[in-house]
């Protein structure tokens, strides 16, 4: 339904220098992300390996792991094989045991060379490929729930869901998706980004969300599992896979048969303060854990206008998903993982608001054909007028259904102002579900003028990233943010956490999950 | 006022003194009969007289929402509705990079830490980071704030130290997590480091405090200048530091 003919009829050579322009910009940040490693990408692939659990402090023995190991060898030749060489003496029954001795002082590790290195070698492919023979397990799972229940048909509703408690969200997520939502969003509790560990349990209290650990991604999506039955539709769940512990995340997600995660390649850095580097390095192995899981990225382009004017700063949202996308390709996602994201932010006050905001979603549907956009609703300009959002959200729903935008996230009238009342989103959901019914088809009488304003605006955003992606093609990319180019954030290269976590990687550094999945992923961009 | 408004008043829905007035609310009741007349004795008990449920509407299985309109009896005496004050007027944040401009001719620096033993930068971050808090952004997204975010279980003195070399305006401690009142001594701390480490010659930073423990009455026997409670947003604290800028020109500053 995605690839209708073009519109706006922009000039192809220009969108064709824009992808060539992200590509060179997003070349020194691959580089670097393929010639480092991070704690939470060795973490990753312990997990993958099948340590689980955590200590009486609530630290996961993976952390343990990983800073034991550091501490003895460093990390700069990876985790897998000092750990697995440990292993393979024989004096430890498993990986929990070994764990566990190591926190105490009582494990050695080396970096075996010779006999002992192919040893080492072969027992931690084997172990990380049983992991992730279970992403692709969890893959043909959902392949299959898909075909038996059947897909629901586009635009998706996607709905947030959290209380704290994970036991109070279950209900809720089971009657949002009775209601009508097609994804469930459970949004983590404020602060996770920060930690530098994924908690571990099912968990009861947040801050303004629910926790994500594995066991709180199992019992909601067995839950999603039970009222997909009963309605006959799959159900799908989504997470955030960002902050210090992204590849962690990522994995457990595909482990655990996330349907979608929250992947944005710059938003931990200008949100949440998190260094550049660490964040890239980390971003690209979670895309590829998301490649090989079948899980659609969500990307969060739509923050940059919560602190930028929707209008003045449009071209660095599309420069932004110009960027999202080649990253994502290159880590082997296809077109129909990019949910890429943008946001109707512009002023209401604005004469004509409401042809800027469909020249600019109508802009992003046509740069990005095959990619499910996700398309998200005010929230700047919500005030304590609920009235006022109510229609605010129903223009918003409006310039979906004619712009085609794939996943909608339902818009709050109470947004900002309280938690959404019960009642809230059941309103929110008939105001999407009655702009759907009454306006289906409506995009096929929607034809801008050529020439007019939509097309023009839609031209000149077309053209100020292009500008802007040349000088970041030319100045680099930590360059351009650490200068404030995206949500007016400056971040230096080597500011913001968690750069103490990232190491050079040796000669004969070896990730056996890295090494899966650099041979399995498609990558470039399809002609 | 003007001297012609009236002192006692009701709400206004199309003619004066009528006392309507509208709103909606959700009972954990199943739609039906019941409900509706769940919702109008409800509302009666508010005291609407007449009470007119115009819309009910089930919210699932076990939910009904309704929107009641209503005359409310109560009369209401303005001389009695008194204001509480803050002592700083809550500005946007337009007004709050002018301010700071203005008066101080360059960024204001603000330098946040959780001290001590308290490993919790939830509150610290939800005031210090873009992302912010109840929907306002927090301090790093003021254009004319400097923000330096220690992190989380930073010593009173090396907090103290790094203000003077950043040459802070304001000092934020948060503190999230604590027993046995660990985060009133570690206030004090902070407050008799900035007593012995701070130049003598430069105007001493402010000493913010914020924690859902704290009481907000306790500033000065802390050594604070000002304690924020649970729920505080960035602006109010941004709002406040520009209320205790120094009026007229910009500090004096030895660079």
């Amino acid at each position: 339904m995605t690839a209708r003919a073009p519109l706006l009829h922009l000039d192809q050579r220009t969108v064709r220098k824009a992808r060539k322009l992200a590509e060179r910009a997003a070349a020194p940040v691959v580089e670097l992300a393929r010639t480092h490693t991070t704690t939470s990408v060795e973490r990753a692939v312990l997990r993958l390996a099948g340590l689980t659990g955590a200590d009486a402090e609530g630290i996961p023995w993976v952390n343990r792991l990983v800073d034991a190991v550091a501490a003895d060898v460093g990390l700069e030749h990876g985790v897998a094989l000092p750990v697995f060489d440990a292993l393979a003496s024989g004096e430890h029954a498993d990986l929990a045991t070994l764990a566990q001795k190591a926190a105490a002082g009582g494990a050695q590790f080396r970096l075996p060379a010779g006999v002992g290195h192919q040893r080492a070698r072969r027992l931690a492919q084997r172990a990380v490929g049983a992991g992730i023979g279970r992403i692709d397990r969890a893959r043909k799972d959902r392949d299959v729930m898909l075909r038996r229940l059947g897909d629901p048909p586009k635009p998706w509703i996607y709905l947030i869901v959290a209380t704290g408690d994970i036991y109070e969200d279950i209900p809720q997520a089971q009657a949002a998706a009775r209601a009508g939502a097609d994804i469930i969003a459970v949004i983590r509790s404020t602060g996770q980004s920060l930690l530098d560990y994924v908690p571990e349990g099912a968990t009861r209290e947040g801050f303004a969300g629910t926790y994500a650990t594995q066991e709180n991604f199992r019992l909601m999506r067995a839950a999603l599992d039970e009222v997909s039955r009963e309605l006959g539709r799959y159900v799908r769940l989504t997470n955030d896979a960002s902050g210090l512990c992204m590849p962690e995340i990522a994995t457990l997600a595909g482990l655990e048969r996330l349907d979608m995660m929250l992947n944005d390649c710059m938003y931990g850095i200008i949100f949440r303060d998190i260094n550049p580097r660490r964040t890239f390095i980390d971003q690209r192995f979670s895309r590829q854990i998301h490649a090989r899981a079948g899980i659609v990225i969500n990307t969060g382009e739509d923050n940059y206008l919560t602190t930028a004017d929707a209008v003045d700063a449009a071209h660095t949202v599309v420069v932004s998903q110009l960027l999202n996308e080649r990253f994502g390709l290159e880590a082997g996602l296809q077109d129909w993982q990019l949910g890429l994201g943008h946001a109707f932010e512009i002023n209401p006050a604005l004469p004509e608001q409401f042809r800027l905001e469909l020249a600019q979603a109508q802009l992003v549907r046509e740069l990005f054909p095959h990619a499910p956009l996700k398309y998200m609703p005010p929230t700047k300009h919500m005030t304590g007028n609920v009235f006022f959002g109510y229609l605010l959200d129903a223009f918003f729903n409006l310039a979906g259904v004619l712009t085609n935008q794939e996943i909608i996230l339902v818009g709050m009238m109470t947004e900002g102002i309280v938690t959404p009342f019960l009642s809230d989103r059941d309103l929110a959901l008939e105001n999407v579900r009655y702009v759907r019914d009454a306006c289906a088809g409506l995009a096929e009488d929607f034809v801008p003028a050529r020439g007019g304003f939509i097309a023009q605006r839609a031209a000149q955003v077309l053209a100020e990233s292009v500008e802007l992606l040349e000088r970041i093609a030319d100045e680099g990319l930590f360059t351009a943010i650490a200068d404030g180019t995206f949500g007016i954030t400056k971040r230096p290269a080597d500011g913001g956490r968690g750069l103490d976590g990232v190491v050079v990687r040796a000669d004969g550094y070896y990730n056996p999950a890295g090494a899966l999945l650099e041979q399995a992923g498609p990558v470039g961009r399809p002609a | 006022m003007t001297e012609d408004a009236p002192r006692h008043v009701r709400p206004y829905g199309d003619t004066t003194g009528d006392g309507m007035i509208q709103l909606s609310f959700t009972l954990p009741v199943a739609p039906g009969p019941h409900a509706e007349a769940a919702a109008a004795a409800f509302a009666a008990k508010m005291g609407l007289d007449p009470a007119m449920v115009v819309h009910a509407k089930g919210v699932g299985e076990r939910f009904t929402f309704f929107v009641v309109y209503g005359r409310s009896p109560v009369i209401l005496d303005l001389d009695e509705v008194k204001v509480v004050e803050r002592e700083f007027p809550l500005l946007t944040a337009k007004e709050i990079n002018l301010k700071i401009r203005s008066r101080l001719k360059r960024r204001m620096v603000v330098v946040g830490a959780t001290v001590g033993t308290d490993a919790h930068t939830v509150g610290l971050d939800a005031i210090l980071n873009v992302k912010g808090f109840a929907g306002e952004k927090g301090l790093e997204s003021y254009r004319e704030l400097r923000v330096v975010n220690l992190g989380a279980q930073v010593d009173a003195r090396d907090l103290v130290e790094r203000a003077v070399s950043e040459r802070a305006d304001a000092l934020l401690v948060s503190q999230v997590v604590t027993q046995r009142d660990a985060h009133l001594q570690h206030v004090r701390e902070v407050a008799d480091a900035l007593t012995t480490g701070w130049p003598a010659r430069q105007r001493r930073p402010k000493l913010l405090v914020g924690g859902p423990r704290f009481d907000p009455a306790s500033a000065a026997a802390l050594g604070a200048d000002r304690v924020f409670a649970k729920g505080t947003t960035p602006r109010e604290v941004a709002s406040y530091l520009v209320h205790e800028l120094p009026a007229g020109g910009p500090a004096r500053r030895s660079r």
